[in-house]
């Protein structure tokens, strides 16, 4: 028995649709089978909350009177990138202040701003005979600037790697803190919630799918960067290692902080915590052989981040289960665990995803355009030109 | 006579030197250990309460200094600001003590004041800065 997504959105509309977040959906499979669950169940929420350095934000700030063709762009001392038209710039999350360094950035401006907080705008210029201006100072809060919307160009990784650090000194990467001798793991995904590994083959989300933000509806608007979905796959479908990504767009105005948070990786930099919920509709049995697989069958790759390589060495496959349980053992060691990612705030946005979903409030989109399913990364060769 | 709580940090070198022995016979200081560890830092830390006049306590800290160890003063706390914390998880595999972790139902982080001794290690490691040492 398959379901389109219009009658879907028919049943939501009607108030008659039945929606299980993508931890629930685990039990709800076992105890009533595959059949009876597509019978009976229309959406399934997925969520993550978690480090995402590919995010940022356009705004345009209006004009001055004289008015000003930005070129050198600051916001709270933090530089945007302003070479586009004469008041739009892009605040990228990991760009450091210049005065403040790790301490605050790119992401705690956006933090701020959808925070309501007054942020101080610098601009410089050259000036033309129709922007004269050559410099002006200001301050902004995001309710009177023009547009400010984010556009991520990479989030919702179909997995990630697991981390840990073989060397004799703490190191500080993306991943966190990594103690001496393998003294502890970090990994970052949701497992069982995580959107991407609830629809491994990406056969409902594409271009154009409507999705929770941050706290509001938000789009994806294309593939991701390094979005590379040609990955050893275990036999439930699921990558074992880093695969898809998306490019995500939202109406910063109406976000929320609980949704998108600033942070400092201590010794690595700045980045941004972004919340992404999206509903995976039951069209199929097949979908309900994805949804059902649980941290227990979704796998990753431990890697010796000490190795400061872009290969690194691995000490082996683990299960998302394994990870969660707080310990697991490298070498005949035990090894304590931690997430960089927040599995509880990440249930909460399913949670919520489904409760706009149950109240009428969201309704599911069919892709506009698949998202490409061949792409392969490219690596960066250090290259003469006559070596192309 | 007065009291003292301090955390003392030994780094590697130093580690396996009478240092607390010396800090008793020569300056005649009451020194009770709460709590030591060897930390994956290959640092020792240690949570003492040390007795003594004034002037005792301020002699045997400065020669605890001179020889490499770096001392904290314990009389406060690890603060988590619960509004602040995001539960990602980060913290507990820092944690020596296991004083911090997230409970596996409600999958919030939970903090264990008996077990922590202070060490620090969590504080600087919290992305959303939701960890503080307060000194």
């Amino acid at each position: 028995m398959a379901k389109t997504v219009e009658e879907i959105n028919e049943k939501i509309k009607s108030g008659k649709a039945l929606v299980l977040n993508a931890e629930e959906i685990i039990g709800y499979v076992a105890e009533n089978g595959i059949k009876n669950t597509v019978k009976k169940v229309d959406i399934v929420t997925t969520a993550t909350f978690g480090p995402m350095c590919s995010s940022g934000a356009f705004i345009n700030f209006g004009h001055s009177d004289p008015p000003i063709k930005m070129q050198k762009v600051w916001l709270n001392d933090v530089p945007a990138y302003a070479g586009i038209a004469a008041v739009d710039a892009y605040i990228g999350a990991t760009e450091l202040s210049e005065l403040e360094d790790m301490q605050y950035g790119g992401a705690y401006v956006i933090q701020d701003l959808v925070d309501s907080k007054p942020i101080k705008l610098r601009a410089t210029s050259y000036g033309t005979d129709c922007y004269p201006r050559r410099e002006i100072e200001t301050y902004i809060t995001i309710e009177n600037v023009n547009q400010a919307y984010l556009f991520n160009p990479r989030n919702v990784y179909q997995n990630y790697a697991a981390a840990t650090n073989s060397s004799s000194k703490s190191i500080y990467t993306y991943m966190g803190k990594l103690l001496p001798n393998i003294g502890n793991v970090t990994y970052s995904s949701a497992g069982q919630l995580s959107p991407l590994l609830n629809d491994p083959y990406l056969r409902t989300v594409g271009v154009g799918t409507r999705i929770f933000l941050c706290g509001t509806q938000g789009y994806v608007s294309w593939q991701g960067t390094q979005n590379n979905p040609d990955r050893e796959r275990h036999p439930n479908g699921t990558p074992l290692s880093p695969a898809s990504t998306l490019a995500l767009i939202g109406d910063l105005k109406k976000m929320s902080s609980r949704y998108l948070r600033a942070a400092t990786f201590f010794g690595y930099g700045i980045t941004l915590y972004v919340g992404v919920g999206i509903p995976i509709p039951v069209i199929d049995e097949e979908m309900i052989e994805y949804l059902k697989v649980s941290d227990n069958e979704l796998f990753t790759e431990i890697y010796d981040y000490s190795v400061q390589r872009r290969n690194k060495p691995s000490y082996g496959r683990i299960s998302y289960g394994q990870l969660k349980s707080g310990f697991i053992t490298i070498k005949n060691k035990k090894v304590p665990t931690g997430s960089l990612s927040s599995y509880g705030r990440a249930l909460e946005i399913a949670n919520t995803l489904k409760e706009w979903i149950q109240k009428g409030s969201f309704l599911l989109s069919n892709p506009v355009s698949p998202l490409p399913f061949e792409e392969k990364i490219n690596v960066l060769n250090i290259l003469g030109r006559d070596e192309l | 006579m007065i009291s003292r709580r301090l955390v003392l940090a030994f780094p590697e070198k130093i580690v396996t030197r009478p240092i607390t022995y010396r800090l008793i016979k020569d300056f005649d200081l009451q020194f009770n250990i709460l709590r030591a560890e060897i930390t994956a830092d290959i640092e020792g830390k240690m949570l003492i309460e040390i007795s003594g006049t004034k002037k005792q306590i301020e002699e045997g800290l400065k020669y605890l200094e001179n020889e490499g160890v770096s001392i904290q003063d314990a009389s406060k706390d690890i603060i988590v600001d619960t509004e602040k914390c995001i539960s990602c998880g980060v913290c507990p595999s820092l944690c020596i003590t296991q004083a911090l972790e997230i409970n596996p139902v409600t999958h919030r982080l939970l903090f264990d004041k008996n077990k922590c001794i202070l060490c620090g290690l969590c504080a600087n490691s919290c992305p959303v800065n939701a960890i503080k040492l307060k000194i």
